[in-house]
């Protein structure tokens, strides 16, 4: 291997040096001193993302099962960003007394798993997605048990792990089948050979099913709530936000390379996955109480709402995919943010404690106010734009009544989305939470996402910068 | 810079000023010179507009300004005016300006309400500049969402509920129209052509007759939601009577325009084909709308769900009016679009000042206020006679072109559904006359109405504003009618082929 081939793999060797180096570093730190590696892991962190930025050499490695170009890049850095914000984020919650033990444990399980997520974007075979899917699950399963001593906790972890390995063994066994039937595993070798034969389309299946766990798309979501629910509320926004997002990019991927020549049939499949998707994780988030749990379901929809870029096959739709997951990133980690700091600081995560909060805490407030509108798709917030890109996708293969179902389902998550804006403007509480001042890089992070929700959308160059990738649609 | 960016800028600026306040006097005076310079601004642009055209320039959009902004898909930010939307432009700039002056009054969370009022306006000035249709539903929609925190924080009674169902019945139109404006970018141009979102361009090339049986109806339906379209209204009642006194006034007053100024120009003359074919079904429901609007506001008891369900009919008229489609009715039901914007705006500023003397709004709980508060008073029986058509003020004028215009059409159908809507002058007669003899003669029924002091200065501003505007659009209605029909040349030349004279 050459030099050069090292700096195609930029993005996975940094972070994976970065990983162990945290592990060193945490080493030879003072119990006392623990708290350190909070900032030192943050500000490597950064460097990574800022170098995930320059310009960047292309190719392919391993005999074609490692693959990198612009739009892998872009998905990376993507991401990068949005764990950035979360690392952030999480900042207030670890300094507490109770995770002083285990500060770079978050970090070194988190991390690991974004290092899984970077190698499924650039796999170009099947052996490296499956290698990269069980990197980036089974230390998630680790993070959802971080507070370990508490019942739930623990309970997230063996869910998710549980329901990860089942999911990962009908998924290896599409995998199989695939494999037993074309002889390969390379997707551009796939790609050419696929056909409806009936074998070939039940391993689509099983891989769709698999894949269809990793998203948490109905009916296959049932995990989601208590994982999300019992985890703390970092993970979750982790969990719901970077993963969710990883996957969604892989989907793309094979689906438009690998199953490229079956669309017609599996369109159909999506089709009725995207409608139950939507509209029962929407119909699970009105009656939610719990704010995380609540952004979990919301979330489920959401992921719904992604499979219309799916649907429609083209470019556009990829386009659309990629830029809703980039705004869907920022509009749910500002709301993931203010649920989080409220949390590091009183504890208190049911949407009745968010009564009069506008009162006591309105900067807060607002961002909340502007995250749930962009997930709800409001203009002038960029989800809106997420939303009508995704929306034209699918208009441009003619699904108008598809459309015509997701834009009420996006009525009906404005609902519960109001009954946020509804609790913290309008309800009047006996004791609202108190006010109080975040940190400054907890500030940071919410600034950020602000920044992000007000200004992707009207910034139309960005949307161009997507489009100009071809993402290797075979026509 | 082109004048019609200011519409949305002098919004923008005066938002951003509001945030610099520092107590609610500072607040509304701000808010008070920004809407003033925008309604000096609409007062201008009336004027430049008529000099064009008097000079002979003939182009359908004056003030044209064109922006690439998301290449690849084509959409642009696109403005442009012809004499309708200046004369809805001006309609919004006085309501505005009246609603600050009627809300002079607010004390809790001023400088959030004034923000959301104001960025609610700056919607609806974007909506009514924008020639492409993506910018329109943007701005259509900016112009809904700050309903929700308007009613919801600041309104009266079942507030939250009120809020809730206008926010999402009003939602659940913006899906409709969704899909249509989808549909309609996708045969935008001719196989092979550019897609655009561009309203001239897409009025240039006939969509498909079958895609266009498809999407009028969601098209004609999203924005007759908000037109309070018969069975879709009754988010307008409530959310009527639930909100504060400034955004009743602006909801009825302008928002509920945006509905009719949709639905023709959208809706009926991007698919005028199938505006022919599907026009019965409408007329019927709106015959509905105006006739049961109407006998609603005979039904209640409350000032403001009388009004409400009153904006029901006089609403229902500007959809049925267009659906005639000949130009005579479409002329109508634009100044009917303008005078019941005026005269409900004047309607809701009444009732909130009447309501913030008497602390009630059921009619029969009130008597005799004439003797009391005479300004109000007198200002309420002018606009109730504007109300129900009396010649000389604006409302005579709209109804009058409706029904004339409407009965053009020789056939029964036509016919009959004219006859039918006519009714609701008489209804009209009855309700306003009935309120006006309750609430205003007789004798006063509760000793605590003598001591009530008249209007103040502020309230005099708000309301003679609106009054003087219905009351000039009634005696000199040419200049109006004349700037609308020279725009809605072309629009009907689009819809029939058939020009007709216009009535004045």
């Amino acid at each position: 291997m050459s030099i050069n081939d090292f700096l195609t793999m930029r993005h996975e060797l940094i972070l994976t040096s970065l990983v162990l180096l945290v592990l060193i570093i945490d080493l030879n730190l003072k119990k006392s001193q623990k708290n350190r590696i909070i900032p030192i892991t943050i500000s490597l962190f950064f460097i990574h993302t800022v170098v995930g930025f320059l310009p960047a050499q292309t190719g392919m490695l391993f005999g074609g099962m490692y693959h990198t170009d612009g739009l892998t890049i872009l998905m990376k850095n993507i991401l990068n960003v949005g764990v950035l914000i979360i690392l952030m984020q999480s900042v207030n919650w670890l300094k507490k007394e109770e995770n002083s033990e285990k500060i770079s444990e978050f970090f070194i399980l988190l991390l690991s798993t974004l290092v899984g997520m970077n190698f499924m974007i650039s796999s170009g075979d099947f052996l490296m997605l499956y290698l990269g899917l069980e990197l980036a699950t089974i230390p998630m399963a680790a993070l959802a048990a971080y507070t370990h001593h508490q019942t739930r906790s623990a309970e997230a972890g063996i869910k998710l792990i549980l329901s990860s390995a089942l999911s990962s063994g009908i998924l290896l066994f599409g995998l199989s089948l695939i494999y037993g039937s074309t002889g390969s595993i390379y997707f551009d070798t796939i790609g050419t050979l696929y056909s409806n034969a009936p074998m070939q389309v039940l391993a689509f299946i099983f891989f769709f099913t698999g894949m269809a766990f990793k998203i948490s798309l109905v009916p296959f979501h049932l995990w989601t709530a208590d994982v999300y629910e019992g985890s703390p509320v970092n993970v979750t926004s982790y969990f719901s936000v970077i993963s969710k997002g990883a996957s969604a990019f892989i989907l793309i991927m094979v689906m438009f390379t690998v199953f490229h020549s079956i669309a017609y049939l599996w369109k159909d499949i999506v089709y009725l996955i995207a409608v139950m998707t939507m509209t029962i994780g929407n119909l699970f988030a009105i009656r939610q109480k719990n704010m995380k749990r609540f952004l979990a379901f919301s979330s489920i929809a959401q992921a719904g709402f992604i499979l219309l870029g799916i649907i429609s096959g083209n470019q556009i739709g990829m386009t659309a995919t990629v830029y809703f997951v980039l705004v869907y990133i920022f509009s749910n980690l500002g709301a993931f943010g203010v649920v989080s700091a409220i949390s590091a600081k009183t504890g208190k995560e049911s949407m009745d404690d968010y009564d009069g909060l506008y009162a006591t805490n309105p900067k807060l407030t607002l961002l909340m106010m502007l995250s749930v509108f962009s997930l709800a798709g409001i203009p002038p917030v960029a989800g809106f734009f997420g939303k009508f890109f995704l929306f034209t996708s699918a208009a441009s293969g003619g699904y108008y009544w598809l459309i015509f179902i997701a834009v009420l389902n996006a009525t009906i998550s404005l609902y519960y989305y109001l009954l946020v804006v509804k609790a913290m403007f309008i309800n009047k509480s006996d004791s609202p939470i108190a006010f109080f001042k975040s940190d400054t890089i907890t500030r940071i992070s919410l600034m950020v996402c602000a920044i992000g929700i007000f200004v992707l959308g009207f910034w139309s160059q960005l949307y161009e910068f997507i489009n100009s990738f071809t993402f290797g649609i075979l026509n | 810079m082109n004048i019609l960016s200011l519409f949305v800028l002098i919004p923008v600026l005066t938002i951003i000023a509001i945030l610099f306040t520092s107590n609610m006097k500072q607040t509304r005076i701000v808010s008070a010179i920004g809407m003033g310079i925008q309604l000096i601004v609409a007062g201008i642009l009336v004027y430049m507009y008529l000099a064009e055209r008097n000079a002979g320039n003939t182009a359908d959009m004056l003030f044209y300004y064109d922006a690439v902004w998301f290449p690849t898909l084509n959409i642009h930010y696109t403005i442009g005016v012809d004499g309708i939307s200046v004369a809805m432009i001006a309609l919004t700039a006085i309501v505005v300006f009246a609603g600050i002056f009627a809300s002079w009054m607010v004390d809790f969370l001023y400088r959030e309400f004034f923000i959301s009022l104001i960025l609610l306006a700056s919607g609806v000035f974007g909506f009514f500049i924008s020639l492409d249709i993506f910018t329109m539903f943007l701005f259509y929609e900016v112009a809904v969402i700050p309903m929700y925190l308007l009613i919801g924080i600041w309104g009266s009674g079942p507030k939250e509920y009120s809020a809730m169902k206008l926010t999402l019945m009003l939602m659940a139109g913006s899906a409709l129209l969704f899909v249509a404006i989808l549909g309609i970018y996708f045969y935008s141009a001719p196989a092979g052509g550019v897609l655009t979102f561009n309203l001239l361009e897409i009025s240039k090339n006939t969509i498909p007759i079958e895609m266009q049986r498809f999407l009028f109806p969601f098209a004609f339906v999203g924005f007759g939601i908000l037109g309070a379209l018969f069975p879709f209204h009754t988010w307008s009642p409530d959310g009527h009577a639930s909100a504060p006194t400034a955004v009743s006034m602006l909801h009825a007053g302008v928002l509920m325009k945006l509905g009719g100024y949709g639905a023709f120009r959208v809706a009926i003359y991007l698919m005028p084909e199938a505006a022919h074919e599907q026009a019965w079904i409408f007329i019927i429901l709106t015959s509905i709308s105006v006739v049961y609007g109407a006998f609603g506001a005979i039904a209640q008891k409350d000032l403001k769900y009388i009004n409400a369900y009153s904006s029901v009919s006089h609403c229902g008229l500007v959809l049925f009016a267009i659906l005639m489609m000949n130009q005579t009715a479409m002329n109508g039901a634009i100044i009917q679009m303008i005078s019941h914007g005026l005269m409900t705006a004047l309607f809701f500023a009444l009732i909130g000042m009447i309501y913030g003397r008497t602390h009630t709004r059921l009619i029969n709980e009130m008597g005799g206020l004439m003797k009391v508060i005479p300004f109000l008073g007198v200002v309420y029986v002018i606009a109730g006679l504007a109300s129900l058509g009396l010649p000389g003020l604006s409302g005579f004028v709209a109804e009058m072109t409706i029904f004339v215009g409407a009965y053009q059409h020789t056939d029964t159908f036509h016919r009959v559904a004219t006859i039918v809507a006519t009714s609701s002058i008489v209804i009209t007669a009855v309700y306003i006359l009935r309120v006006v003899g309750i609430l205003l003669l007789g004798p006063i029924k509760d000793d605590h109405y003598l001591h009530l002091t008249d209007a103040v200065w502020y309230e005099k501003l708000s309301t003679l504003t609106l009054l003087l505007s219905i009351a000039a659009i009634g005696m000199a209605p040419l200049w109006l009618s004349d700037m609308i029909n020279f725009s809605l040349g072309p629009i009907i030349e689009k819809i029939s082929g058939v020009t007709i004279a216009g009535l004045f």
